[in-house]
């Protein structure tokens, strides 16, 4: 494989592991958090409860669990690739999210918000077709 | 709409500052070629050593209560989406803080984001 076809490959790889496991962890913080409901008062005892059953939720942890090994995927790629490449590519996970959020949460999701992420999509195509690193290793 | 506001600033801000810094760190350390697990669990604690991780980290944190704070107010397609204008901002700390080349194909890419991003916010059901 040529270098430049290996530093794409790994490079994609990492990426597709960012887009799954990152829309995944913030679908089921979301789910937990729905759960546990709004935070209505700022008072100390009502801070500490609101923390108490955010931190003792299973669907929260499995969702931190998922964001972390987003983080594993996304430190690797940066330690090579562009930030300004890694981030808008990695975009394309906000539409994993809406479709998790549809999917799974019921949550509307209207066809201008649709043609946004087809946008944004089609960003992550362009993003994706530069150099993934300009910088000397 | 004040909460919202702050928890929104927070996100973008402290979220793409603090990757940067993260950015950073890694660049420190250098490429990862070897992805064996206790490869990678030795890369994690090399990179945990650099300061510009930790910098990076304590502000991630802070964006990620924000967003803890911001997902039990509103739907999860409408608060994520919002948080990509952190894209402009991190094409530019991309290009001024860390040196890199953002060609004009890049910038386009990322003013695509930024319009889909816009579009999603006001497609709100």
């Amino acid at each position: 494989m040529k270098p430049e076809a290996g530093l794409r490959f790994k490079t994609y790889l990492l990426l597709f592991l960012m887009v799954v496991f990152g829309p995944l962890g913030d679908v089921l913080l979301s789910k937990g958090m729905k759960r546990i409901g709004t935070l209505t008062s700022w008072g100390p005892l009502d801070l500490l409860r609101f923390f108490e059953n955010t931190f003792t939720s299973v669907v929260v942890w499995f969702g931190i669990g998922s964001l972390l090994s987003f983080f594993i995927a996304y430190i690797l790629v940066l330690s090579w690739a562009d930030y300004s490449y890694v981030q808008p590519a990695s975009s394309a996970a906000y539409g994993v999210v809406a479709l998790l959020g549809y999917l799974i949460l019921r949550e509307t999701v209207t066809p201008m918000r649709w043609a946004g992420i087809l946008i944004i999509c089609l960003g992550v195509f362009i993003v994706g077709h530069t150099l993934p690193r300009t910088t000397e290793p | 709409m004040f909460r919202e506001t702050i928890f929104y600033l927070l996100i973008v801000v402290a979220g793409t500052s603090g990757e940067l810094c993260v950015t950073r760190a890694m660049k420190t350390i250098g490429e990862v070629t070897d992805f064996r697990p206790m490869a990678l669990i030795r890369v994690v604690f090399r990179a945990m050593k650099v300061g510009w991780m930790w910098l990076g980290l304590g502000q991630m944190a802070l964006a990620f209560f924000a967003l803890l704070g911001m997902l039990s107010l509103e739907n999860v397609s409408l608060v994520i989406p919002v948080t990509a204008l952190s894209y402009a901002f991190g094409a530019l700390g991309g290009r001024f803080f860390l040196g890199e080349r953002v060609t004009r194909q890049r910038w386009a890419g990322v003013l695509l984001v930024c319009i889909g991003v816009t579009l999603v916010f006001l497609g709100k059901g």
